[in-house]
């Protein structure tokens, strides 16, 4: 993860060497001065640009690694994720209104929350009245969900063509950033969020026996699942919200942990956070760099590092049983 | 003690068990005898909660609390293959720790003990995946012993063991009833293992009681041919009575 703060921080446009970098944050601590020997462009690019950049990659990637592997504990489907229960669309839908409607930014967040939310809540109703408690019915549900809000999306995409390409390049994901703006409105989030992921991952494990049995236990299966269902959701939409459409990242970082450090999802929902944290931070260097000084948007790095790497892990799944 | 009054569990329109009523003392054994499909899992799930009913189940002196009055263990329990096997029984403990704290000291203690009582220790760290019928279903046991509840459930407890192992795992569960006065409700499929142990037993039919009493006045062989089918003989020796299969064709 440091690492991958590191590069974040080296590579770009400007050319920043690293010992100045290293100054400069030295610097920026409290009681210390160093002549850093940067200029205030320079210094601006590193302090504005840059850092705020690398701390909102690591943040989106820990929420949707996070919200994947939460989805995975409490629905025992591996394949579980943030986008499986039509959330991600769910919140598409919402900022295209957002775009479609007034064109104001300010609305971008709350809608494509709002969506989530009621996208995850439609999902869950229909998975409970089409069949009861069992987990297949609930991911169809979610499929059905996600298709109905992108038929919608489209919808309201064709009839507002001028604002299509910045819901475009929205739907693709990107970490552009203005200074700190996005990553203090993600950041409450994230932070509410993986206290309670972190502070119910025991009850997790718990859930991997099966409804029945962890009920016999005194356990308030659907109570724990709603808790846990909805502080993945609320810190999903909030990613979303800030970076539109990152895929792949909440399947891909709680299998690979879960690979490496086993099946507990004790150890797989506070490495998750880091791995996951890490995995975005070198995805977005990877988007920075390829086709540099251009941008590619992030969703289609971690969707072609990802897809390959899922179908390994698919594979891997089948291999050991 | 746990009491079953009127009892009762219909799946759409087709009534499944009861209405049953049913008191069974603390420290008693009761074994629940009956075919398959006669409502003996039912019934425990109906004590647990598991299962809509109407009706009631106490404990006598209030309301039942799962997991910590309680323990289950289920007839097809449901075990993640990498879980090892004493965290797999740590779940047992569930009941006591709350939901935002971790397992203490004596959670731990009494995890160690459940596996020590059931032979378990040298498997501890073992996946549950890589455990055998008879290792996977005393792992079960151990679990819902951590439970440290006064009633215990057992749903087909020896199902997967050889008879050795059977006897084990029930003189365990005996000798854990006589020290610390727990009441224990088995569902068995073997009668003869059955009439062994329990002091009482009831056979289930069609989901109502067919008959309700100490072990000889059950299983008689006019009792069991009525509910099981004919080829059923029962002999009667100083340990009490055995039930025997026959073909058929010799009755």
């Amino acid at each position: 993860m440091a690492a991958a703060a590191g590069a974040g921080l080296l590579v770009g446009p400007a050319d920043i060497d690293v010992w100045s970098v290293l100054l400069a944050i030295g610097n920026a601590l409290p009681l210390i001065e160093i002549d850093h020997g940067l200029t205030e462009v320079e210094h601006t690019v590193l302090f504005e640009i840059r850092f705020p950049r690398v701390v909102l990659g690591g943040l989106v990637g820990a929420i949707l690694a996070v919200a994947g592997a939460a989805y995975q504990g409490v629905f025992r489907n591996a394949l579980a994720d943030p986008y499986l229960l039509g959330v991600a669309a769910g919140a598409g839908l919402g900022a295209t209104m957002a775009f479609a409607r007034s064109g104001d930014s300010g609305f971008i967040a709350p809608l494509a929350f709002a969506g989530g939310l009621v996208a995850v809540a439609v999902t869950y109703g229909l998975g409970r009245s089409v069949g009861g408690r069992t987990t297949t019915s609930l991911i169809l549900a979610g499929v059905a969900v996600a298709a109905f809000a992108t038929a919608i999306q489209t919808y309201l995409l064709q009839r507002n063509v001028e604002t299509l390409r910045e819901v475009y390049s929205w739907i693709l994901g990107r970490l552009v950033t203005v200074g700190w703006g996005e990553v203090m409105t993600l950041l409450p989030y994230a932070v509410v969020a993986s206290a309670v992921l972190l502070g119910t991952r025991r009850l997790l494990d718990v859930l991997g026996i099966g409804d029945e049995e962890a009920s016999a236990l005194g356990l308030n299966v659907s109570r724990v699942r709603w808790i846990v269902v909805i502080a993945a959701t609320l810190a999903t939409a909030a990613a979303v919200s800030v970076s539109g459409l990152i895929g792949f990242v909440g399947i891909i970082v709680p299998h690979t942990v879960r690979i490496f450090f086993g099946w507990s999802y004790r150890v797989i929902v506070p490495l998750s956070l880091l791995f996951g944290a890490a995995f975005l931070m070198f995805a977005d260097v990877a988007a920075r760099t390829i086709v540099s000084p251009a941008e590619l948007p992030i969703g289609v790095v971690t969707a072609f590092f990802g897809a390959p790497f899922f179908v390994l892990v698919l594979r891997t799944m089948k291999g050991s049983g | 003690m746990i009491v079953w009054e009127s009892v009762e569990v219909t799946y759409g329109s087709t009534r499944v068990l009861g209405p049953v009523s049913l008191e069974v003392q603390s420290g008693e054994w009761l074994g629940l005898i009956g075919p398959n499909g006669s409502g003996k899992s039912t019934m425990l799930k109906a004590a647990l909660g598991l299962v809509e009913h109407r009706g009631r189940v106490s404990l006598g002196n209030g309301d039942r609390r799962p997991g910590l009055d309680i323990a289950w263990m289920p007839q097809r329990p449901r075990m993640p293959e990498e879980m090892g096997m004493d965290d797999y029984v740590m779940l047992g403990r569930t009941p006591h720790i709350g939901y935002l704290s971790s397992e203490g000291k004596h959670d731990h203690d009494t995890v160690r003990l459940a596996l020590k009582k059931l032979n378990l220790e040298e498997l501890a760290n073992r996946p549950l995946g890589t455990l055998s019928g008879g290792e996977s279903q005393r792992a079960v046991l151990a679990r819902a012993l951590a439970q440290e509840a006064h009633i215990l459930l057992l749903d087909e407890p020896t199902a997967s063991l050889d008879v050795g192992h059977a006897i084990d795992v029930l003189e365990v569960v005996d000798e854990l009833r006589r020290l610390e006065g727990l009441t224990v409700v088995t569902a068995v499929h073997d009668l003869t293992l059955a009439g062994r142990f329990a002091d009482r037993l009831v056979l289930l039919g069609d989901g109502l009681i067919q008959a309700d009493g100490p072990p000889h006045s059950v299983l008689t062989e006019e009792n069991l041919r009525s509910h099981y089918g004919s080829g059923i003989r029962v002999v009667h020796d100083e340990d009490g009575p055995n039930v025997i299969p026959t073909r058929r064709s010799n009755d």
